[in-house]
């Protein structure tokens, strides 16, 4: 579980004490932190870039969250369309969300009609409460509202405990939930929307610019820093397969570049993947521990990513965790 | 059984009791020896064993635990036992978390009790005890500093639905000469969510109620292998590691019983071993 690509506050390093919330404290979480005003200046070092027509990204660093970044750690943007602005994704936090959104109105007076959530991970989806006076469509999977019903306070907690409270944000449930496909029309462009089994994470959804051809798979795909796994380690390779049958060019991966080719960036994801999936599968038939396992499978990959060693014991135990029952 | 019952009637009140000194920020001190983490265990020592003197040991008990681990919420735990012949139970005991007992294993005549393996939640830095009970009744204990934290308000990620699908199945694998008479190494599998009722559901604005694996007997044909008393503290999915020596035909039989009357039981033949 978990705590992957969450931003970095998941569930180990840290060391306070973490009690439940009071009432207040879950009302200002939930309603009214999108009223305090923008406290964050660190973010300024972030730049857009134009990747295609309308199209605008943010690159996120391989880092974890700090009071430095706001947890804006994740490649976030927006799509300009002739009648509005969709979001995706909306930051990391609070901060990183209004750091987006005023990104967005230096460029375009167009309406932000659209906040897409990709994922459960408060790296992606944080920054929502910054666009909750804009009354946007909240697009998310299906399944999201269980993943966020479970960690979403969670989340919370632990992001105010890097960021403060008033630069967290929290979570946004999605208004317009996404079964199977859906389509959304910016007037010249149409987005078309991909609900994924289990993979990354329980809630992953994908989305393809029609116009550009350009992806947007999130954090089905990661490029240089290192994949973390809070879904299904066969789900994903059965997701990766899925979106590599598309065969689209260009995409804009959850982390890395802001714009990659699709193909050899997806073949290192399924690399890295598929070792996880073999040498764990072997350490679980040779009778190898869990907490040996977490030591040694993966290791050839070490030099590949960026935090291999933030991340990597903790895919294994996931993995592990999977496999052990087939 | 008594024991059992008592045992977590004691630790329920152990854990309302000792976790509001934890409140204080003197609790985030990281040394393994700090006066106030002994202080905590004498008092926890008091409450279970009562008067019984426990006595610290280097190598009738030892504690592998990872110092920092990556996952709270599945923190793998290994315990050896060096004298295995002079072995009736051993207690594992996590200071910090909200109810310090998180297991007793009893071990019976068909046990091979030298090594026994467990995946933990860990909820604070925390010493973690481990204490072995002889056969003449003497009790020696040992201890681990682990650094990790939230692993018991750690969310599941899934609607309680899904986390109880397939609650109660199990898997067990076996390793070892099966013909050779000597001991084999078993692997016991459970499917439970061990809802720990501090895990929070934000819908509800409330945590999810506990329900978690409280006994789980194994025996071997006629012969008692373990018996073991879980809390609050095993990891979702549980998983047991211990050797038996297999005398007669088997088969091997688990009962498994939640804190909600769940009750589950299967039977497993050692004659498929997996290598």
């Amino acid at each position: 579980m978990p705590a992957h690509a969450d931003g970095g506050v998941g569930r180990s390093g840290r060391d306070e004490r973490r009690f439940l919330p009071t009432r207040r404290e879950l009302v200002l979480g939930g309603l009214c932190l999108c009223c305090l005003p923008t406290l964050a200046h660190a973010a300024e070092s972030f730049t857009m870039e134009e990747v295609g027509p309308g199209i605008f990204i943010r690159r996120g660093p391989h880092e974890e969250a700090t009071p430095e970044n706001n947890d804006g750690i994740a490649n976030i943007g927006f799509i300009v369309g002739r009648d509005g602005v969709l979001v995706t994704d909306s930051g990391g936090s609070l901060a990183d969300g209004q750091w987006l959104r005023t990104e967005i109105v230096k460029r375009t007076d167009k309406p932000i009609r659209h906040v897409v959530l990709t994922h459960g991970h408060p790296d992606h989806c944080f920054g929502a409460t910054a666009f909750a006076a804009d009354g946007p469509a909240f697009i998310g999977h299906h399944r999201l509202r269980a993943l966020l019903d479970a960690r979403g306070e969670f989340y919370r907690t632990r992001l105010a405990d890097i960021l403060g409270r008033e630069k967290a944000g929290s979570a946004v449930y999605p208004t317009q939930e996404v079964k199977d496909g859906a389509e959304i029309d910016l007037g010249d462009r149409t987005l078309r929307f991909t609900a994924h089994g289990a993979a990354h994470t329980t809630s992953d959804l994908s989305m393809l610019d029609a116009r550009t051809g350009i992806l947007f798979p999130a954090d089905l795909l990661f490029v240089t820093r290192v994949p973390s796994l809070d879904g299904s380690l066969l789900g994903w390779l059965k997701e990766a397969d899925k979106l590599a049958a598309l065969g689209v060019a260009r995409a804009v991966p959850g982390h890395g570049p802001a714009i990659v080719d699709f193909a050899p960036a997806l073949a290192d994801l399924t690399r890295y993947l598929s070792t996880l999936r073999d040498e764990t599968r072997k350490a679980v038939a040779d009778g190898v521990a869990i907490e040996e396992a977490s030591q040694t499978v993966g290791e050839s990959e070490r030099g590949n990513w960026a935090l291999f060693d933030d991340y990597n014991e903790r895919n294994v135990t996931e993995a592990y965790k999977e496999l052990e029952w087939e | 059984m008594g024991i059992g019952t008592a045992m977590k009637t004691l630790s329920l009140v152990l854990g309302l009791i000792l976790s509001a000194p934890l409140l204080g920020g003197s609790a985030l001190a990281t040394d393994a020896n700090d006066p106030e983490r002994e202080a905590r265990w004498q008092e926890i020592s008091a409450y279970i064993f009562g008067d019984r003197k426990v006595e610290p040991t280097d190598s009738l008990i030892k504690i592998e635990a990872p110092k920092r681990a990556m996952d709270a919420a599945l923190v793998p735990i290994t315990l050896t036992m060096a004298d295995k012949g002079n072995v009736k139970s051993v207690y594992l005991l996590i200071d910090d978390n909200p109810s310090p007992f998180a297991a007793h294993f009893t071990f019976g005549p068909a046990a091979d009790p030298g090594e026994l393996k467990l995946r933990v939640r860990i909820d604070a830095y925390t010493n973690v005890h481990a204490v072995v009970e002889t056969k003449d009744g003497k009790l020696f204990q040992t201890v681990a500093f682990v650094k990790a934290s939230g692993g018991c308000s750690a969310p599941m990620g899934v609607s309680d639905e899904e986390a109880m699908k397939g609650m109660g199945d199990m898997k067990m694998k076996f390793a070892g000469d099966a013909q050779g008479g000597g001991p084999l190494a078993a692997t016991l599998m459970v499917r439970h969510p061990n809802f720990n009722g501090m895990q929070m559901n934000l819908t509800t604005r409330s945590v999810r109620p506990a329900r978690y694996i409280n006994k789980i007997i194994v025996s071997y044909g006629d012969s008692d292998v373990v018996t073991i008393d879980g809390d609050i503290s095993i990891a979702t999915d549980p998983v047991f590691n211990f050797s038996f020596v297999p005398a007669g035909a088997g088969p091997m039989k688990v009962v498994v019983s939640d804190t909600e009357g769940g009750h589950w039981e299967q039977s497993f033949t050692t004659t498929a071993l997996s290598n």
